[in-house]
């Protein structure tokens, strides 16, 4: 009887969890499905290979014209720049973390750049339009100080928590053995630190780019308030652009609900979220070949 | 027997659950009013003035755009949609299949002001003028009369009332330069405006404050007086719809809008009285 109960109480308690584990999945299915059944419709009025390499974005005038080539440039043009402000960061913070810094300031650092990534997006966005963009366009003297390098500055800085955070378990994950064995064989500091240290956990700190890649495609608001938003096709990172997440963030609010500009907005949230969804993958993939090198298993 | 006494009881419950539903029907002392931003300030002034005479009403006004205001009398989630450009077609045929009537209500007007920077030398252009520097035939002040450098056109994300607006009366349907900034409210471009020596936006009348400069359009200041008297071509009319012609309590509360007393808060928020 007590063992039945035992028993009973387990598969309860399994049942329960791998409801729980499985919930994730059932989102994730469910969004993908709403995004093709709203997105797709839009593809029979506009060719994909129009949607995506089209010049111009009117997509409320008549005719309507639905290229997305600006929008998708805006976001590549931002995040790419934003790589190059949370890469150097992240990483150089990361190493400082993991190979200088005491036990006491390691303490106090790790928190405090994570604490960044508590900073709510619309802050981030506030500081930007305010501070950022105005003492970039005196500095710089350029026409408007809402740029896409004001968006990639910003969105840097918002990135390096996650790149930070994830390159620093990376360095910590190489075994001691590995930094024992290379002073053991007369190699100074620097020399242990890009020779061994940095290639073992070469993939670790890749997946950590990737992940702040990702986060920094997939941002809205702060893009929305400091990109400027012009839908043009950027020939420098220095005049604004649109990125896809602030054309929905902008428009998703006043569409007619099944127009095909409805679903064109639904379409660009389906190729945003296949970017993220290969990043992920791509970081996954890099990650595991890192924990094989490493031996540590699976 | 008991049959009987079971069906005279299910009677009389039924019976008093009608009459109370209806008298709530009545006595439902609620408004729901939503739609363009551009209207909330008037709105929100009128319900919050209409509730400190009825106390027993309660008012909820929220903001999502002309598109949402036309869209929530058609479905039916709202009791007012307010409007910053008349119902299209599309939206009134939809309304029909829906067996909705759109009544139109003028509440106010309101003038569109184009403005720039306070220390731009420009500060009258025609319309034609505008027109060119929006759809991307003019791209520098020296051509507009003013000190040499790039202009930096503003507007407003494409599914805005006050961009529709702009884009009939100023425009002619023609489309805005795809270089064109995107602001998404009235704030942020007069925001933008201020801060950018090079810059060229357009707001609401209402939005108009002293950190930016209003151009005259061919040759007529935008002012409250020049909407009214019509002299002022880049004006419009803010609509609050309703399903059919108003009754009992929105009919009260429009009543009220369109009263002196209401008028005077459309003026103080900054629009133009319809009178």
């Amino acid at each position: 009887m007590n063992a039945k109960a035992r028993r009973l109480k387990e598969n309860i308690y399994k049942g329960a969890f791998s409801a729980l584990a499985f919930a994730s999945l059932l989102f994730l299915v469910g969004i993908t499905i709403t995004l093709f059944l709203e997105g797709l419709p839009v593809f029979k009025e506009v060719k994909a290979f129009q949607f995506i390499f089209g010049k111009f974005w009117y997509p409320t005038y008549e005719p309507a014209e639905f290229g997305i080539l600006p929008l998708i440039l805006g976001s590549f043009w931002v995040t790419l720049g934003a790589v190059f402000i949370c890469v150097p960061l992240g990483v150089g913070s990361a190493l400082f973390i993991n190979e200088i810094a005491g036990r006491r300031m390691k303490a106090v650092l790790k928190p405090v750049i994570e604490l960044l990534a508590g900073v709510p997006s619309i802050v981030y966005g506030f500081f930007g339009m305010a501070i950022v963009a105005p003492f970039l366009q005196r500095f710089l003297n350029l026409p408007v100080g809402l740029t896409a390098f004001t968006g990639s500055l910003i969105l840097g800085v918002m990135a390096t928590p996650t790149v930070c955070s994830i390159a620093e378990d990376a360095l910590s994950f190489v075994p001691k053995s590995f930094r024992e064995a290379s002073y053991a064989v007369g190699a100074n500091r620097w020399q242990t630190l890009t020779k061994v240290i940095l290639p073992a956990s070469a993939s670790g700190i890749s997946t950590a780019i990737i992940l702040g890649m990702s986060r920094a495609v997939g941002e809205t608001m702060t893009v929305l308030l400091v990109c400027g938003g012009a839908a043009v096709i950027p020939h420098s990172l220095f005049q604004p652009v649109r990125t896809m997440t602030a054309t929905i963030a902008a428009e998703m609010g006043e569409t007619v609900v099944g127009s095909s500009h409805y679903h064109s907005l639904f379409a660009i949230g389906l190729i945003l979220f296949m970017i993220t969804f290969v990043f992920n993958i791509i970081a996954e993939l890099i990650s595991r070949r890192f924990r094989l090198k490493l031996g540590l298993g699976r | 027997m008991n049959n009987r006494i079971f069906k005279t009881i299910l009677t009389a419950v039924l019976g008093l659950g009608l009459v109370a539903g209806a008298e709530a029907g009545i006595q439902s002392k609620t408004i729901t009013i939503k739609g363009s931003t551009t209207v909330l300030p008037i709105a929100q002034s009128c319900a919050e003035a209409f509730m400190n005479q009825h106390s027993d009403v309660n008012i909820s006004v929220q903001g999502g755009g002309s598109g949402v205001g036309i869209a929530s009398i058609i479905d039916g989630t709202a009791d007012i949609g307010d409007a910053s450009r008349s119902i299209k077609d599309s939206e009134r045929e939809k309304a029909k299949s829906n067996n909705v009537d759109a009544y139109e209500n003028v509440v106010a007007l309101d003038g569109i002001a184009v403005i720039v920077h306070l220390k731009n030398s420009v500060s009258a252009l025609t319309k034609d003028q505008i027109k060119d520097v929006y759809t991307g035939k003019i791209s520098n002040w020296a051509d507009l009369g003013g000190k040499k450098g790039k202009i930096v056109v503003i507007s407003r994300d494409s599914s805005s009332g006050t961009f529709e607006t702009f884009n009939e009366l100023a425009l002619e349907k023609e489309k805005v330069r795809p270089d064109a900034l995107m602001n998404a409210s009235n704030n942020a471009v007069a925001q933008t405006v201020a801060r950018t020596p090079g810059a060229i936006g357009y707001i609401g009348l209402g939005y108009l404050t002293s950190s930016v400069k209003a151009v005259d359009v061919d040759g007529i200041e935008a002012t409250k007086e020049n909407v009214v008297n019509g002299s002022y071509s880049l004006a419009r009319k803010l609509f609050m719809y309703t399903n059919g012609a108003p009754t009992g309590l929105t009919k009260q509360f429009i009543d009220f809008i369109l009263s002196d007393a209401g008028q005077k808060l459309v003026d103080k928020a900054g629009f133009v009285s319809i009178k």
